[in-house]
């Protein structure tokens, strides 16, 4: 297949490199310099020229093309790219994007901006600082319909209070539904009598907080409690979405920022943070809100070495755990090794993302159990489904056995599947099920 | 010096209002008709509001009206439609010389003073009386159907009936409606404003309505022999503008319990947003349930409700003995005292309709509080300060500011702990702009001082005409007229009247209720020398 990248800086220059080997890739960037460059580390075809240029586009291959990707450092140009190959060609479209409320457009609309495909490096960075934070104990992880709903599998401890009890009786969480347990490698899917042994493993589908709240119960130790005292340094927008998605969580994170104006903004968004005007590196603000005393301290200012320093003083200060946001990527190892516990690169999120993206196809809306043992799918019920229009528990009568209605949400809101909910035609459902009736199962719904 | 302020143009629609106010004259005049009373009084007025208002708006004959214009357009508006709406007492009390003779030349309102303080604790929905003797011996029934007319025009506003009705307004609406609407700021339901006030105005009308079926429904029924179709639109059309006035001397005491639970409902509705039931018929009604204000508005009515209830069905409630000079007898007292201590239903009911009533700033009274002890009494006149909500028909601080100061005191208290930390006061979510919340403290502040200026200058005016008055009574007095509650305590409760004031302090208090109604500034930005300059 042709793959044409649009951007040849980090992100773009990572994809291609992963990409060569596999696939004909094609780089286009405005930079005649850094195009000749290419053209001689990686096995690709470079071209310099204005990527939202058709002439540009046509030059390179872009009718024959399978996947083009937007990847330069502009949100604005990267969805101009797209719509302009839309126009001309069939290829699969993908733009990275750093501003949210674009994601959010496209998340409503698929069809929107000609883009089939959209990945958020703010967020992506974001979920992933988040994912550190917050779920250690779970095995997998994976969000479906735009992040409200959450499949995470965990195995189950000797000590665990889930173990060697019932499913009826585990199941006192709200917003949760338990998808399957795995014994020895078997996907079983759970009746209220089936019992939990120590060492299998649970697959769970709910909201992200009632996840973390079974993943507190099943894992005590390794899960930290929503008491857990995380301080986000630097109001960037990769700061913004982790103080986000932690009170999606049920967190009370602080957050830290310089400037009086973006505080005030970030306060307004963020209900259950604590916003605090200050410098980060001013010690007798950290000594005075007794930072050190934080279990977690996640640096996102806007400078890498601002970033390093606010780690350093703060593992320096008594914090446990540090995490920092590194824009350049050939930093991570460096920082890491210099004292930052866990560095994260945006850019290589998202490059790892692209690259995983088209290898393995739609990945958002499938998840893979036990390698391929059973699916998770995320559809959208239309008027013809078997379970459009009635309760679930007469709809899954029609269904074989092996599928599990995990979720559904509703206008982005969630609703937990229970017998008498009745599924109306345009909600999201999430649905586990087990490979072998995969095939009978998909047009049903 | 020149004037920078286009005060033809309010002037002109000024006039404009004055001439449709012939309209809602019609009202009492068909009532007189129908009981075979005289019909002078109102054709009088009628002539005089149309000929006036055709006279004003000839002064300017394309009114351009912008905040400045719009801030003396209410005000004058508000000041032009009680004097006329004074007319019709002066002229049933007094007569026309050699053309008529005066239907009741006993009635206390041929004093102008008591007239105009009639007209103004109408059209400002206070509900405080001037009138001696409430009954049908001394005031034709269609008088009494002017006073319940007047209450109903006032309260959603006669601004924004006119913004309603009158194209040429639609372009200054938004601004006229601002000063005129109680609460901070308006919210505009559609892109047209005209079709808000519209929308507002429906929802209103549709209220009174079904509250006035509901009730006569309750004599068709045989419950309520006192509810009579007079009486049922009467207390309708008072009741929905939280206004208070009644026919009936003993107020909603005349009525059976039934009316009584009829009647609270729909003045909690009165002082809920009549926005949030154009939510509801529109779109969701849930939105009701979830909005902030509206359920610490249920929250504050529930929490009174169930202390004075508790208050009342003990016993200490109760006054211990009956003072001199009472309005109320040992004998109804004893009464009220076996008929409530006790009894759980009649115990919540008297508190809840006094609180509601109190809280609303309806007046209504379903027995006269001031039988009921200092703590009881009390907790009425803490009450009278709370008011409606935001967009409703009440009066007084309003509900909504309440809350965003003790929000942004919770705010203060975090703050002064952590002292880098930014913390937007939220209301429902929505964080609120810093400078709305300092004029919210201002009108707050604003509204006390004001009381405890007022209530001074009413004692000394006592002082001088001799008047004995408590401290009570004259407190009760000044948040009752700033507030457009209606009754205080003592001389001027439930069942009494503000008729032993000096014509001073009558004429003072005409201005508090105008005052409060307008929520103070749209008023006194006038006296300011930078609103006419520059």
């Amino acid at each position: 297949m042709r793959v044409v990248i649009v951007g040849a800086g980090q992100v773009g220059s990572s994809i291609a490199s992963d990409l060569e080997d596999t696939h004909e890739v094609v780089v286009v960037d405005r930079d005649e310099e850094r195009i000749e460059e290419i053209n001689y580390s990686y096995d690709v075809l470079g071209i310099a020229g204005d990527g939202t240029a058709v002439s540009t586009l046509e030059q390179a291959g872009v009718e024959d093309a399978g996947m083009v990707i937007a990847s330069t450092d502009n949100d604005e140009t990267n969805i101009v790219v797209c719509s302009t190959v839309k126009a001309i060609s069939d290829a699969f479209t993908i733009a990275r994007v750093k501003n949210t409320e674009y994601l959010r457009t496209w998340q409503r609309s698929k069809k929107a901006f000609g883009i089939d495909f959209m990945v958020c490096t703010n967020l992506l960075a974001a979920e992933s600082i988040v994912r550190i934070i917050g779920l250690p104990a779970a095995r997998d992880v994976d969000p479906f319909a735009g992040g409200e709903v959450q499949m995470a599998e965990f195995e189950v401890a000797e000590n665990s209070p889930v173990a060697n009890v019932t499913v009826r009786e585990a199941d006192r969480f709200d917003a949760l539904t338990f998808a399957a347990v795995l014994k020895n490698g078997t996907v079983e899917i759970p009746r209220g009598e089936t019992v939990i042994q120590p060492g299998d493993r649970v697959v769970v589908i709910g909201t992200p907080k009632s996840v973390q709240e079974f993943a507190r119960t099943v894992a005590p130790d390794e899960s930290p409690g929503t008491t857990e005292e995380v301080v986000v340094v630097g109001g960037s927008e990769v700061g913004y979405q982790v103080a986000r998605l932690l009170e999606e969580r049920g967190f009370h994170p602080r957050l830290v920022e310089r400037d009086g104006n973006r505080a005030r903004q970030l306060a307004e968004d963020l209900p259950e943070t604590v916003v605090m005007e200050s410098d980060a590196t001013d010690m007798e603000f950290l000594e005075r809100e007794h930072i050190g005393d934080a279990d977690l301290v996640v640096a996102a200012l806007e400078s890498d070495e601002k970033n390093l320093l606010v780690s350093l003083l703060a593992a320096r200060l008594g914090v446990e755990r540090t995490v920092a946001v590194i824009d350049t990527t050939e930093y991570v190892e460096l920082f890491e090794a210099v004292g930052v516990d866990v560095g994260v690169s945006p850019r290589e999120v998202v490059a790892e993302e692209i690259t995983r993206f088209t290898r393995e196809g739609d990945a958002e809306n499938v998840a893979l159990i036990e390698s391929d043992k059973a699916e998770v799918l995320e559809i959208e019920v239309d008027d013809a489904s078997v379970l459009a229009g009635r309760e679930i528990r007469e709809s899954v009568r029609d269904l074989p056995e092996g599928v599990v209605i995990g979720a559904i949400t509703r206008n982005h809101e969630f609703i937990t599947p229970r017998g008498d909910t009745v599924i109306e035609a345009g909600d999201h459902v999430v649905v586990f099920v087990d490979t072998s009736v995969v095939g009978d199962v998909t047009p049903q719904l | 010096m020149k004037l920078r302020v286009d005060y033809r143009a309010s002037v002109s629609l000024v006039g404009t209002v004055l001439k449709y106010l012939a309209v809602p004259l019609c009202v009492p005049l068909l009532v007189a008709l129908y009981y075979g009373e005289t019909v002078v009084p109102f054709a009088v007025t009628m002539l005089l509001t149309f000929s006036l208002g055709t006279a004003m708006e000839r002064l300017e004959p394309d009114p351009d009206i912008r905040a400045r214009e719009g801030f003396l357009m209410v005000a004058l508006t508000w000041f032009a439609v009680t004097a006329v709406g004074a007319v019709p007492y002066l002229v049933e009390a007094l007569g026309i010389p050699g053309v008529a003779p005066p239907a009741h030349p006993a009635s206390t309102l041929g004093n102008p003073a008591n007239a105009l303080f009639e007209a103004m604790s109408g059209f400002t929905t206070t509900g405080a009386t001037v009138l001696g003797d409430i009954s049908f011996e001394t005031h034709t029934r269609s008088i009494m159907m002017w006073r319940q007319v007047t209450q109903w025009l006032g309260g959603m506003g006669i601004v924004v009936l006119a913004v309603a009705i009158l194209p040429e307004l639609s372009v200054g609406g938004a601004q006229l409606m601002d000063a005129e609407a109680p609460g901070p700021g308006i919210e505009k339901l559609t892109p047209r404003i005209a079709e808000t006030a519209r929308a507002l105005w429906g929802a209103y009308l549709g209220l009174t309505v079904l509250e006035a079926a509901l009730l006569y429904g309750l004599f068709l029924l045989g419950v309520d022999d006192g509810m009579t179709l007079y009486n049922a639109v009467a207390h309708a059309l008072t009741t929905m503008p939280t206004g208070g006035f009644s026919p009936e001397a003993r107020s909603i005491e005349e009525f059976s319990a039934a009316a009584q639970w009829i009647i609270i409902p729909f003045m909690v509705a009165a002082g809920t947003n009549f926005a949030l039931f154009w939510h509801a018929l529109t779109g969701d009604p849930r939105r009701v349930f979830e909005d902030t204000e509206f359920r610490f508005y249920v929250g504050v009515i529930a929490t009174l409700t169930a202390i004075l209830s508790v208050v009342l069905f003990t016993g200490a409630g109760f006054a211990n003995a009956v003072p001199a000079g009472s309005t109320f007898d040992a004998a109804y007292l004893s009464e009220f005292t076996g008929r409530v201590v006790g009894q759980l239903e009649p115990a919540v009911r008297q508190s809840m309709f006094q609180v509601v009533s109190i809280v609303t700033t309806t007046g209504y009274a379903s027995m006269d509080f001031n039988a009921w002890s200092p703590v009881a009494q009390y907790l009425l006149l803490f009450a009278m300060f709370i008011g409606g909500s935001a967009g409703s028909t009440g009066g007084a601080v309003k509900i909504v500011r309440w809350y965003v100061i003790l929000k942004s005191i919770r705010r203060e208290l975090f703050t002064t702990a952590h002292p880098d930390a930014i913390r937007p006061v939220r209301l429902g979510g929505r964080a609120l702009d810093e400078r709305a919340i300092r004029g919210i403290y201002a009108f707050t502040l604003l509204y006390v001082v004001i009381f405890f200026v007022a209530a001074g200058l009413l004692f000394l005016d006592a002082a001088r005409s001799g008047l004995d008055l408590s401290v009570l009574e004259t407190m009760s007095a000044a948040a009752s007229t700033l507030g457009n509650v209606g009754p205080g305590f003592g001389a001027v409760g439930p069942m009494g009247s503000y008729l032993a004031f000096s014509d001073a302090s009558k004429l003072f208090m005409v201005g508090l209720m105008w005052l409060g109604r307008l929520e103070i500034l749209p008023v006194l930005v006038l006296l300011t020398p930078e609103y006419w300059r520059r």
